[in-house]
């Protein structure tokens, strides 16, 4: 059984001061992560990929379409299902800067999740030091407000946060975009120890690219609101099948000289386009190099182009 | 002399430390930086010459407020004109120009004008502090739910805001003074605890329940059109802060919307309202005079400071010119109190420029 | 460094300093900085928070206010019609000539640089008719022309939006558009591409090393990620709490990196076309810049750290071939 599954998932807002226009934020998205691994979304803006992390965390409600944890629909679970669910399914923001209560000490903040959700760790004050020490934060910051803090140290006392109701699931939106290169690296393999000690799942949603393969097993790739490509990391970039993915790759500024003037660059055509009226058919084909004339009319599913490597495009429909 | 208010400050705080730390061993030690931030707070208001200046126009309105009635050389019930008409604004007698005559003149029933002002200060301060107390309240729920929900809750709350901004507060203070005060008369006298502990608030005599009578339906009108003002405020700041991921992490924990708000909206938004009451407290103040001054509010014997002033019209400038300046300048001043301290208070709370000050302190 | 002033130069900067006077006490934002710009390349300034690299840019054509205050510096700049002037030695009237002219600034968030009020071809004329006396059409002309040169589609149409009907990828191009107008010298990008899509800031990139190559223009970078200097730029010149720890080409500062602080950030940033075990990471946090302790201040975080390093700043010298780094393991005591 799947930790997460979406079936058909679709997110649709309503754009202000418009009865019918509406932003498909997310439009049929069928994805599931097993248990203990890593699963990566990347996505430009617009894709959708922080909307997806929210609604699998049943912070959005889908306009239509399920999210299903450990089998059960999030939303037709009892009281006693859900306040489980809750439990096991925390989320690490993006800025640290607004992700902590800035009115409440880092004691308060910690203690939080287990006041409300019931969890017994017998001395809290000695628990919560523990738990500072464990991600290398010394026990003065206990009392201290979040803006004593530096950017690193907050999004350290966040993943606290985010774990200390020993969840089953996290989802991280960008947990290291807001930080210095530096501060980055140590986060990252912060976030890989407390992985392997306490068996986590992730799903990992970032726009760089780089950090998403270093830290992920399997990566979707999202476009307006659609998974257009699922597989293994090394495989995604090795093997890109989408045009969307290969023109992503060929972006990638690389930290290499020598391949960054020696390689070729797929480009895009034209602008990226508006998520209120997305383009029929396929929706990147306005864009794709290799567009045809089924792309311009029908959308293509996801299919399994190769072993556990899904692709949406009419490329690969000969199967 | 900075240093005096921050040192005695520092040393209140103190104090409730000592005693909070009585209570509970600990408390302290929790509460470490919300300790340094209330002194920083102290330090950055010691530092304002219009915070100090506010706050020792406030300190002596409050003082005056609270001893007034006490020590009013006069009564207010009394006039001395009756039996002595020449008594009637006589002018202000300050040595060592003048000596034996009343210090600021008299009014036109011939009270002391001084005494009459000492029992003016405690109408004017009791009502407007009850009016921001009863209002605030209201306007934050409103606020809190309409910014929180969204949707049509917030559409409605916000229409009905919206009504009620729209409403004149005067015609309504109007009708209230035509209808309101026999129907309150009635209650005071069937309840005479009721009618006494009022009297006493205000500082005047039972038997005067009619007037106060009078002086309650003000007071009710005023709070009614009080509220919309921080309905609005509150909602509009709530919509900023419930966007912010903490509060999206507190959803994640299965919090209920009551503490949510209670939680982790309102001591985000706690800082623009306290600095908006003060402000409103001046406002308050300048309005019910200025209902009292069309009177619509207690007549006499009450020494409303409005009131006082709208009598002194009928003779100005020959003969009251004195009440209407020396009236109306304590009016002014206690308002300027309040918005002074209001200033500081923003200053104070605002913790980007605490921090700064911080610095130097540090350094 | 030497002080000569060659042919080959544009901009010359020695010994900068910018220090803010705040109420925590005295800032140094830059110490010490020196560095040279040639013709028609693009030189990267490489830093993390508080590295120094943007105040050293602001500071050339003294962009900078109070409390904020250069100390000393000489700034020698190749003027268009050939002279070399100090920057710091100029009227504040005859700076600003040649700002938005001679040297442009294109900044991190384009939103900031576009006032929502006003067409984008608004804009550009604007900054034409600042610094030249032509008439409304031909600034027009010259204004759609640039659009199209920054690679924006329609540009006939594009002058009349507003920006807020622009995405963000053509905001940015926008507003390079306005710095590219008056044919600039200079082109000073500061994280001109953080906050855009990485599509987009490929284009970006793409677009600015072709100007570069197409007009006599030279571009300094300044930028936090190591991708896009490799991607882009010439030479680069690492910063780190204000000072130059580290200058070379870029092909010999990736793959021989000689400061500590170079090469672990390197082996910090995640390189997809690799296979990583573990990013390395650099422990301890970036220094407070204000009153700094003597000493070399990458020392208390350095895993090569020698007894000299606490007590003594090491200076900027050439360890090899147009390589410099200011470090205790190469320079001689």
């Amino acid at each position: 059984m799947k930790l997460i599954e979406t079936r058909d998932l679709r997110v649709y807002f309503r754009v202000r001061g418009s009865l019918t226009k509406k932003v498909r934020a997310l439009d049929g998205v069928n994805i599931s992560i097993e248990n203990e691994e890593t699963f990566g979304v990347v996505g430009e803006s617009g894709s959708g990929k922080t909307t997806l992390g929210k609604t699998v965390l049943g912070l959005i409600k889908p306009t239509k379409g399920s999210v299903y944890f450990e089998g059960k629909d999030i939303w037709r679970m009892n009281k006693r299902e859900y306040r489980e669910f809750r439990r096991n399914a925390q989320m690490v923001f993006q800025d640290p800067h607004t992700s902590l209560n800035p009115r409440m000490t880092i004691a308060e903040i910690l203690s939080e999740p287990l006041r409300e959700l019931r969890i017994d760790v017998g001395d809290i004050g000695k628990f919560l030091v523990d738990q500072l020490e464990s991600v290398g934060l010394g026990k003065e910051f206990l009392y201290r407000y979040p803006h004593e803090l530096s950017g690193g140290q907050k999004q350290r006392v966040a993943i606290l946060r985010a774990i200390m109701t020993k969840p089953k699931f996290i989802v991280l939106d960008e947990p290291t975009s807001s930080l210095d290169v530096s501060v980055q690296a140590q986060i990252l393999e912060l976030l890989k120890d407390l992985q392997r000690k306490h068996r986590l799942t992730y799903m990992f949603i970032s726009h760089d690219i780089s950090v998403v393969k270093y830290m992920s097993n399997r990566i979707a790739v999202m476009y307006l609101g659609e998974v257009i490509e699922i597989a293994d990391s090394e495989e995604l970039f090795e093997k890109p099948l989408h045009p969307y993915t290969k023109i992503l790759i060929s972006s990638i500024p690389i930290p290499d000289p020598a391949v960054a003037r020696s390689k070729v660059r797929l480009k895009p055509i034209g602008e990226p386009p508006s998520p209120i009226n997305p383009p029929p058919g396929c929706r990147f084909h306005p864009r794709c190099p290799f567009a045809m004339e089924i792309c311009r009319r029908e959308k293509p599913p996801l299919i399994e182009a190769e072993k556990n490597h899904y692709v949406a495009c009419w490329l690969y429909m000969n199967k | 002399m900075r240093d005096a208010v921050y040192n005695l400050l520092s040393k209140s705080i103190d104090l409730y430390v000592a005693l909070r730390d009585k209570i509970d061993p600990q408390w302290s030690m929790r509460n470490a930086s919300r300790i340094e931030e209330w002194r920083l707070m102290a330090y950055a208001f010691s530092r304002s010459y219009i915070g100090l200046l506010g706050g020792l126009i406030v300190f002596v309105t409050i003082v005056t407020a609270v001893i007034g009635p006490i020590i009013a050389p006069q009564p207010y019930w009394v006039y001395p004109v009756i039996e002595n008409e020449s008594l009637r604004y006589l002018p202000p007698c300050i040595p060592p120009i003048c000596s034996g005559g009343p210090l600021l003149g008299t009014d036109e029933w011939g009270r002391d004008l001084l005494s009459m002002i000492l029992y003016g200060v405690r109408i004017s301060f009791v009502i407007s502090v009850v009016i921001v107390l009863l209002g605030v309240p209201i306007g934050i729920l409103l606020g809190l739910v309409a910014g929180y929900r969204g949707g049509l809750v917030d559409e409605s709350i916000m229409r009905l805001t919206d009504m009620f901004l729209a409403f004149p507060g005067l015609i309504l203070a109007i009708a209230f003074a035509s209808v309101m005060p026999q129907r309150i008369r009635d209650i005071l006298e069937a309840s005479p605890p009721l009618r006494d502990f009022l009297s006493a608030i205000f500082g005047l005599r039972p038997q005067e329940y009619g007037q106060l009578a009078a002086l309650i339906s003000v007071w009710v009108a005023m709070v009614i059109v009080w509220w919309p003002g921080y309905a609005r405020i509150v909602r509009g700041t709530v919509l900023s802060v419930r966007e912010q991921p903490f509060v999206e992490a507190a959803k994640l924990l299965g919090l209920s919307t009551s503490k949510i708000l209670y939680r982790h909206i309102l001591p985000n938004i706690i800082s623009p309202i306290i600095v908006m009451m003060t402000f409103d407290l001046a406002t308050a103040t300048l309005a019910a005079a200025a209902l009292s001054f069309l009177g619509l509010g207690p007549q006499e014997p009450v020494p409303e400071l409005g009131y006082l002033i709208s009598k002194a019209g009928q003779f100005f400038p020959e003969k009251s010119l004195h009440v209407v300046a020396i009236v109306g300048s304590i009016l002014l001043i206690i308002a300027l109190g309040w918005n002074l301290l209001g200033d500081a208070l923003r200053d104070v709370l605002d913790p980007k420029t605490r921090r700064s000050l911080e610095f130097r302190r540090r350094g | 460094m030497s002080k000569e002033f060659t042919d080959k130069h544009v901009l010359m900067v020695r010994d900068l300093n910018v220090r803010f006077y705040t109420y925590a006490g005295v800032v140094h934002a830059v110490s010490d900085v020196s560095f040279d710009v040639y013709r028609n390349e693009i030189v990267a300034l490489v830093g993390e928070t508080g590295s120094g690299k943007t105040m050293s840019t602001r500071a050339i054509t003294r962009l900078i206010e109070a409390p904020g205050r250069i100390e000393s510096g000489l700034v020698l700049f190749r003027r268009r019609n050939g002279s070399v002037v100090n920057l710091m030695k100029l009227s504040d009237e005859e700076i600003r000539r040649i700002r938005g002219d001679e040297i442009a600034y294109i900044f991190q968030d384009p939103s900031s640089a576009l006032d929502p009020l006003y067409t984008i071809g608004h804009h550009i004329v604007e900054t034409i008719l600042d610094h030249k006396r032509v008439i409304k059409r031909i600034a027009r002309e010259t204004a759609i022309k640039v659009l199209k040169e920054t690679a924006i589609p329609n540009p006939e149409i594009r002058v009349k939006s507003y920006p807020h009907e622009l995405s963000g990828g053509m905001r940015q191009r926008s507003v390079i558009s306005m710095s590219l107008v008056n044919s600039p010298i200079l082109l000073i990008a500061d994280e001109p591409t953080t906050n855009l899509d990485v599509t987009i800031q490929a284009q970006i990139l793409d677009l600015l090393k072709d100007l570069v190559k197409k007009s006599n223009m030279s571009v300094i970078l300044v930028t936090h990620n190591l991708g896009v200097v490799a991607e882009t730029a010439d030479r680069v010149y690492v910063m780190y709490a204000g000072n130059i720890v580290e200058s070379a080409e870029i092909q010999e500062l990736f793959e021989k990196p000689l400061h500590p602080y170079t090469q672990m950030l390197l082996r910090s940033v995640p390189n997809p076309l690799k296979k990583i075990e573990k990013l390395e990471s650099i422990p301890g946090t970036v220094p407070t810049l204000i009153n700094p302790p003597p000493g070399c201040r990458f020392h208390p975080r350095c895993p090569f750290a020698m007894e000299i390093c606490r007590r003594e700043k090491p200076p900027l010298i050439e360890a090899e071939k147009n390589h410099y780094v200011a470090c205790w393991l190469y320079a001689k005591r």
